[in-house]
C-alpha cells in the first residue's frame, strides 16, 4: 500500500494533536470504508498515514448524559445495538444499525465513520437527522442538520475529529431501509420519520442525506396526504447502478405513507 | 454385471472434506512458489477500434518489470477453443472488439511496482462505432434450425386454433465463484511450463498452452489446484489466464502468479449469454398443442468462445419438455462489442426454458385452464418424440417429478401483512445429460485405472472436483465395483502429465459418462486380478452406444443419451410498496436416475436453484459504453443466507440403463426451473406478467403501477 | 508488534497499515483465511478478533496489537480432532467447493458461542455476511442447527 504509515495515538488528546500536525493523515476507525478504499487505491487525496482511533477508550461507549444519550464515535454498531440506553431511547438507531452489512460489518462499523464519509446512502444518517442528533468534535458541537454540506462533504474543518454523537431522548422515530437484498446492501431508499417534532429524513435520494422540508411542513400541519405528495418535490433522486430516479420517487412516497 | 452397491446411495463423508473444514485445502493463491513474481493484465478501455500506440513512459525504470506483448507469443496468437477468432493479446495496430480486451502483460516482484508500472503505460486508440444492441448486431457466430413435422407456414387448418405470441428477455449473469480466477505458471527444464490453476478442464488449458506457446504434449503440464467454484466460469476462461501467466513466466524466466482480484474478474471474464426468445404457439380450444414456432437470439459478446454450443443447447431445449407435432426453432447467436460471454451452468437451456415455461402459463391463461393440467396434457412420456425427433425410450420422469413436487409443496398460508401479496408458481423442465449428439463420441473421454502392488487402487482422471463431489462419487463407484472399502481407493492428481483426458468437467457428464467408465474399469480390473497380479493398469474410453443416432447437419435425432427432469414450485412474497420479491420457499423434485450420494445430489440441486433465484431476481448487470457497471461485489449482488428461500429437494429415482447404477447427470438441471416458476408466482401474487429477468423491484413496481 | 494467533503469541515487524488478511496469508503461512473480494462483501476472509467475527480484509494489522485472533486453523480441538461444528459440516454436506467454509465456520462458531437456542432464521441472520455460491445455504444451516442440540 505504498507504505502508508500507521499511527496509533495513546489517547484522544494525542490523536487530536497528531491529526492537527501530521500532513496527509486519515483517521481510521473500524475500517469498513477506508480499508477497502486503500486496497483499491481510490482514497483521494492519497494519504501518507492513517490515524488509528479504533482502540481509544474515550471514543467508545454509550452513556446517558443528563437528558441525552451519547455514543462514542468509534463505538461499533454491535455495541450500539446491544446497548440498553439505545434500545430504550433510540430504537430507530438500533433498527438502522441492524440493516448495515451483516455481523462482520456491524462489529466494526461506527457512527464516526458513517458521518465522516457522509455518503448519501449512509444507513444511520437519516436516523441522526430525525433525532436532531448533535455531532460532537474535539472543538465544538455541530447540529446534524448543519453537518452535510455537499456530496460527501461535511462541515468538519480539515483537522477536526468527531468524538461522539449526542441524541436527545423522548423522541419516537420510525425507520425503513430498502436495499437490493436482505443483508449486505447499499440502500436504494432509507428513511427515518418522527411525527412530533415533524422530521422526515431520507437517504439515497439526493447528494446528501436529506431533510424533506416541504413534507415536514405538511406533516407539521397534520396533513399526511400533503406530506406524501410534497416529498416527491423535496427529493432529487438519480438513476444509478442500483436503481432509478422514478423508482426512488415512488418508493419514497410509499414508504412515507407506511411509516406515518 | 456390476456388483451391488455398498457405498453408492449412501452419503459418505466428502473425500476432501476434512481438508476443507480445517483450512488445509490448498487453492491456487494458497500455494507458495519461491521466486515468483506477480502478473497483471493491461486491458482495453474502449469497446471498439484499434490500438494506435502503446507508450512505456521513460520516467519509469522498465528494467524492474517484465513486459509481454503480442510480439512475444511464440505460437499462434489465438485462444484455442472452437473458432480461432480470439487473440491471446491484441497486437499493436490490432483490432479491439471489447472493453477489457487484453493488450499487454506485466510482471514485477511486488504489487506496488506493478501498480507504478501500470500508471506509466499509455495506450492510444482509434475508436470505431461499437455495436451494443442485439437488434443492431449483424455478425452472426452461428445458427441452428430445428424442424419437426410441418413447418408452420404450411399448416392449413388454422381454424379453431388459438395463436399466442410472446417475447421474453433474459439478462447477463456472472458465475460468481467465491474464489476468483487465477493461475501460477512455472518454467521448468526442457522448455516445460507447469500451470497450477483454478480450473475445470485441465486439457482445455493444455491445448491452449500448446497452441500459443508452441509446446509439445509433454512440455505443457497443467495441474488443477483445489478450486473454489466453477459453474462453467472456469470451463474455458482459465485458458486465457494460464496462457498469459505462461507467457510472462517464459519471458521472465521465473514463476508468475496471475491471480485476478474480484473487480477484474467481474469486469473482464465471461458471463451467461443474454438474449431474446420469441414464441408463437398454436393450440386448440381443448388445449391440444398444434405448433410451436420459436426464435432465439443470443448475444455472444465480442468473440466466439463456446457460443455455438450454447446456442445448440438453447435450441434443443427451446420447445420445453413437451410433445408437439409441429415445431420450428430458429436460433442465432450474434456478436456485440461487449466482453465475450461463455459457459455458465445450464449453457443456453435456462434461457430457452425460461421462455418455454412461461408460454405454458400464458396459453393456460388464454384458454382459461390450469397450467398444471396443460403440462400434464403436453408433457413428454416414454415413447414420445422430442422436437429433434428423438424417441424417449427410457427414464422419463416428467409425471413423477410433477406429482412429487405437488405433493410436497407446503400449504399456502395467506399473507399476514396488507402490503405484501403472496403467490405460487410452478415449472417443469428437462435437461440433457452429457454432451450433445456426437459430442461424447468425438471426445472419447478416457480414464486410467490402476491396481497397485500394496493392494490399493488408483483412479486416473482429468475430471475435476469443483465442489460437486467428483472425487467422492468416483471412489464410491470404484470401491463398490471392486467390493473393497472406500479407503482402498484413491485418485491421482488432476495433472495432465499423469492422467489421460476424460473430457471436460461440464455438460452434466461427470457422474453419468465418466463415472460409468470408472465403474467399468474397476469391474474389469477386478476380473483381471483373478488371473494376474498387481500392479496392473488399464485405460477405458467412452464408446458411443449404437442406439444413439444424431445428424449434425439436419439437427435431428438423439440429441442426448438421456434427460433428467425437474418440477419446481416457488412461493414468493411481493411487497407492493417497494416491488421487492422475496422467494420464501422452493420445492423441487428431481429425477436423477439414481442418487449416487443423496446429500451431494441435494447439494447440487439446492445450490443450482439458488443461483437461478439470483438470476431471476437480484443479479443484474447494467452496461455502460460496452462495460459492466456492476463490477464490484458491492454492486453485483448474489443472495445471502438471509435472502435464500427454504429449499426442499425430493430425489426421484428413475434409472437410466447406461448410467452407473442408473445415475443421470444433474449438475445443470437445477438452473432451469426456478426462474419461470418465480415469474409465474409473481403473477399469481400481483396479477402482473413480467417478460424479462431479472425481475427487479423497479420492474415489478412499474408493472404493478401501470396495471 | 505482538498478538496471539490461535492461542500462540506472534511477534512481527510489519507496516501497520497492511491488511490483517495479507499478514496472515503471506507472513504467517495461515492460508486458511481466503480473499474473495477485498471489499468486505463476501466474508471469505472472516476471522475472530477477541471473539468477534470481522472481515480481515478490512482490518489493518496494527489494529490487532495485543488482541486474540482466531482463524479456521484454530477451530480444531487440542488433539487435532475436528470440532463438533467441523464434523457437522462434513456430515451434512455443508462444504462443497470449500472456499467459503473457513469464514462460514468462524461466523457459525460465534453464533453457537452466543446461544444454543438458535432458530433457522437466527442462523441465516448470523451468516448473512458469508456468501456461498455452491450450497444454497440449506445444508450449512442444517449443520449449524445440528450443533445446537
Amino acid at each position: 500500500m505504498h507504505e502508508v504509515k500507521y499511527i496509533r495515538p495513546k489517547s484522544l488528546a494525542d490523536a487530536v494533536q497528531t491529526y492537527r500536525t501530521t500532513p496527509g493523515c486519515r483517521p481510521l476507525a473500524g475500517g469498513t470504508d477506508l480499508m477497502a478504499m486503500l486496497h483499491a487505491r481510490t482514497v483521494r487525496p492519497q494519504p501518507l498515514a492513517v490515524l488509528d482511533l479504533w482502540s481509544l477508550a474515550e471514543l467508545k461507549g454509550v452513556r446517558r448524559v443528563r437528558d441525552t444519550v451519547e455514543i462514542g464515535a468509534a463505538e461499533s454498531y454491535t455495541g450500539i445495538i446491544g446497548s440498553k440506553d439505545v434500545q430504550q431511547h433510540l430504537a430507530a438507531l438500533a433498527a438502522a444499525a441492524r440493516t448495515i452489512g451483516a455481523a462482520q460489518i456491524q462489529n466494526r462499523g461506527t457512527l464516526g465513520g458513517n458521518l465522516a464519509n457522509a455518503s448519501p446512502a449512509g444507513d444511520t444518517l437519516p436516523v441522526l437527522l430525525a433525532y436532531d442528533a448533535v455531532v460532537v468534535t474535539d472543538r465544538r458541537a455541530i447540529p446534524i442538520d448543519k453537518f452535510f454540506v455537499g456530496y460527501r462533504k461535511t462541515a468538519l474543518q480539515a483537522d477536526e475529529l468527531i468524538t461522539a454523537v449526542r441524541f436527545p431522548i423522548g423522541r419516537q422515530v420510525a425507520f425503513r431501509k430498502v436495499g437490493t437484498r436482505a443483508a449486505q446492501a447499499i440502500s436504494k431508499v432509507v428513511m427515518a420519520v418522527s411525527r412530533d417534532p415533524a422530521r422526515i429524513a431520507i437517504g439515497s435520494v439526493a447528494e446528501v442525506p436529506l431533510r424533506a422540508r416541504r413534507a415536514e411542513a405538511a406533516l407539521d400541519r397534520g396533513d399526511v396526504e400533503g406530506a406524501i405528495a410534497a416529498v416527491a418535490d423535496d427529493i432529487r433522486p438519480i438513476d444509478d447502478v442500483r436503481s432509478t430516479a422514478a423508482y426512488r420517487r415512488s418508493v419514497t412516497q410509499n414508504i412515507l405513507r407506511e411509516l406515518l | 454385471m456390476c456388483a451391488a452397491p455398498l457405498t453408492v446411495g449412501r452419503s459418505v463423508p466428502r473425500r476432501e472434506g476434512a481438508d476443507k473444514v480445517t483450512g488445509r485445502a490448498r487453492y491456487t493463491d494458497d500455494i507458495t512458489v519461491p521466486g515468483a513474481w506477480y502478473g497483471r493484465t493491461i486491458r482495453s478501455t474502449i469497446a471498439r477500434g484499434a490500438i494506435r500506440s502503446i507508450t512505456q513512459d521513460t520516467a519509469f525504470d522498465w528494467a524492474r518489470v517484465v513486459v509481454v506483448t503480442a510480439d512475444d507469443i511464440p505460437g499462434d496468437n489465438v485462444v484455442q477453443l472452437i473458432r480461432d477468432d480470439q487473440p491471446v493479446l491484441a497486437p499493436k495496430g490490432g483490432e479491439i472488439r471489447h472493453r477489457e480486451e487484453p493488450i499487454l502483460l506485466l510482471a514485477a516482484a511486488d504489487r506496488d511496482t506493478l501498480e507504478e508500472a501500470t500508471s506509466h503505460i499509455r495506450i492510444e486508440y482509434d475508436t470505431a462505432e461499437p455495436v451494443f444492441a442485439l437488434d443492431q448486431a449483424t455478425d452472426v457466430f452461428s445458427t441452428v434450425e430445428i424442424t419437426k413435422g410441418e413447418v408452420v407456414e404450411g399448416l392449413k387448418d388454422l381454424e379453431g386454433v388459438e395463436v399466442v405470441e410472446r417475447t421474453f428477455r433474459v439478462g447477463l449473469q456472472e458465475q460468481l465463484y467465491i474464489e476468483p480466477q487465477g493461475a501460477i505458471a512455472i518454467p521448468e527444464a526442457g522448455g516445460t511450463i507447469r500451470i497450477i490453476g483454478s480450473l475445470q478442464c485441465p486439457y482445455y488449458v493444455h491445448r491452449a498452452l500448446k497452441r500459443a506457446l508452441k509446446l509439445t504434449d509433454q512440455q505443457a503440464v497443467v495441474v488443477q489446484a483445489e478450486t473454489g467454484g466453477g459453474f462453467g466460469g472456469k470451463e474455458e476462461y482459465p485458458s486465457i489466464v494460464a496462457v498469459h501467466a505462461a507467457l510472462l513466466a517464459r519471458k521472465a524466466g521465473r514463476p508468475i502468479r496471475l491471480i485476478y482480484d474480484r473487480h477484474e474478474d467481474l469486469a473482464a471474464t465471461t458471463k451467461r449469454h443474454p438474449g431474446v426468445i420469441r414464441h408463437r404457439t398454436g393450440v386448440k380450444k381443448d388445449g391440444t398443442l398444434v405448433f410451436q414456432d420459436i426464435e432465439i437470439v443470443l448475444d455472444g459478446g465480442a468473440y466466439c468462445t463456446l457460443t455455438p454450443v450454447v446456442l445448440s443447447r438453447a435450441a434443443i431445449h427451446a420447445a420445453g419438455p413437451y410433445s408437439c407435432p409441429n415445431v420450428r426453432i430458429r436460433a442465432r447467436a450474434v456478436a456485440t462489442n461487449t466482453p465475450p460471454n461463455g459457459a455458465f451452468r445450464g449453457f443456453g437451456a435456462p434461457q430457452s426454458l425460461f421462455a418455454a415455461e412461461l408460454m405454458v402459463e400464458h396459453i393456460a391463461e388464454r384458454l382459461g385452464v390450469s397450467s398444471v393440467d396443460l403440462r400434464r396434457k403436453w408433457m413428454l412420456h416414454l415413447g414420445d418424440t422430442t422436437a429433434t425427433g428423438q424417441k424417449l425410450t427410457e427414464s422419463v420422469g416428467s409425471e413423477m417429478v410433477m406429482d412429487a413436487a405437488l405433493k410436497a409443496a407446503p400449504t399456502v398460508r395467506p399473507s399476514d401483512r396488507p402490503t405484501v401479496r403472496r403467490g405460487r408458481g410452478l415449472s417443469l423442465v428437462f435437461h440433457g445429460s452429457g454432451f450433445t449428439g456426437s459430442g461424447e463420441k468425438k471426445l472419447q473421454g478416457t480414464i486410467g485405472f490402476e491396481a497397485l502392488a500394496d493392494g490399493t487402487f488408483r483412479i486416473l482422471t482429468a475430471s475435476t472436483e469443483i465442489g460437486q463431489g467428483t472425487k467422492t462419487i468416483f471412489c464410491q463407484l470404484a470401491a463398490d465395483a471392486l467390493g473393497v472399502g472406500l479407503d482402498m481407493v484413491a485418485l491421482a492428481p488432476q495433472d495432465t502429465s499423469l492422467v489421460p483426458d476424460s473430457g471436460p468437467t461440464v455438460a452434466s457428464r461427470t457422474a453419468m459418462i465418466v463415472g460409468r467408465l470408472v465403474q467399468e474399469a474397476a469391474t474389469e480390473i477386478k476380473e483381471k486380478l483373478k488371473r494376474e497380479k498387481a500392479p496392473l493398469r488399464l485405460e477405458k474410453s467412452y464408446i458411443q452406444p449404437d442406439a444413439i443416432h444424431w445428424d449434425e447437419t439436419t439437427y435431428r435425432g438423439d440429441a442426448y443419451p438421456v434427460y433428467a427432469w425437474a418440477c419446481t414450485i416457488a412461493d414468493v412474497d411481493v411487497d407492493m410498496t417497494t416491488g421487492e420479491v422475496r422467494v420464501t420457499d422452493l420445492v423441487t423434485a428431481v429425477d436423477c436416475g439414481k442418487a449416487l450420494h443423496p446429500v451431494m445430489a441435494e447439494g447440487q440441486i439446492e445450490g443450482g436453484c439458488l443461483q437461478a433465484v439470483g438470476w431471476a431476481t437480484i443479479e443484474e448487470i447494467k452496461m455502460k459504453d460496452g462495460g459492466y457497471q456492476n463490477d464490484r461485489l458491492a454492486t453485483y449482488l448474489i443472495p445471502t443466507a438471509l435472502d435464500a428461500p427454504r429449499i426442499r429437494t425430493i430425489l426421484v429415482e428413475n434409472p437410466y440403463s447406461r448410467g452407473p447404477f442408473g445415475a443421470k447427470g444433474i449438475g445443470e438441471l437445477p438452473m432451469d426451473g426456478p426462474a419461470p416458476a418465480i415469474i409465474a408466482a409473481i403473477h399469481d401474487a400481483t396479477g402482473v406478467w413480467l417478460d424479462e429477468i431479472p425481475a427487479t423491484p423497479e420492474k415489478v413496481l412499474a408493472a404493478c403501477a401501470s396495471r | 508488534m505482538r498478538f496471539t494467533l490461535n492461542g500462540r503469541t506472534v511477534s512481527l515487524d510489519v507496516v501497520g497499515t497492511r491488511r490483517l488478511l495479507d499478514v496472515l496469508r503471506e507472513d504467517l503461512g495461515a492460508t486458511g483465511t481466503k480473499e474473495g473480494c477485498g471489499e468486505g462483501e463476501c466474508g471469505a476472509c472472516s476471522v475472530l478478533i477477541d471473539g468477534e467475527v470481522v472481515d480481515s480484509c478490512l482490518v489493518a494489522v496494527g489494529q490487532v496489537e495485543g488482541r486474540d485472533v482466531v482463524t479456521v486453523e484454530g477451530l480444531a480441538l487440542q488433539d487435532g480432532k475436528l470440532s463438533r461444528l467441523q464434523q457437522a459440516f462434513i456430515e451434512h454436506g455443508a462444504a462443497q467447493c470449500g472456499i467459503c467454509t473457513p469464514g462460514m465456520l468462524l461466523a457459525a462458531h460465534v453464533l453457537l458461542e452466543q446461544s444454543r437456542r438458535l432458530t433457522a432464521d437466527d442462523v441465516r441472520e448470523g451468516l448473512a455476511g458469508n456468501l456461498c455460491r455452491c450450497t444454497g445455504y440449506t445444508k450449512i444451516i442444517d449443520a449449524v442447527l445440528s450443533c445446537t442440540k
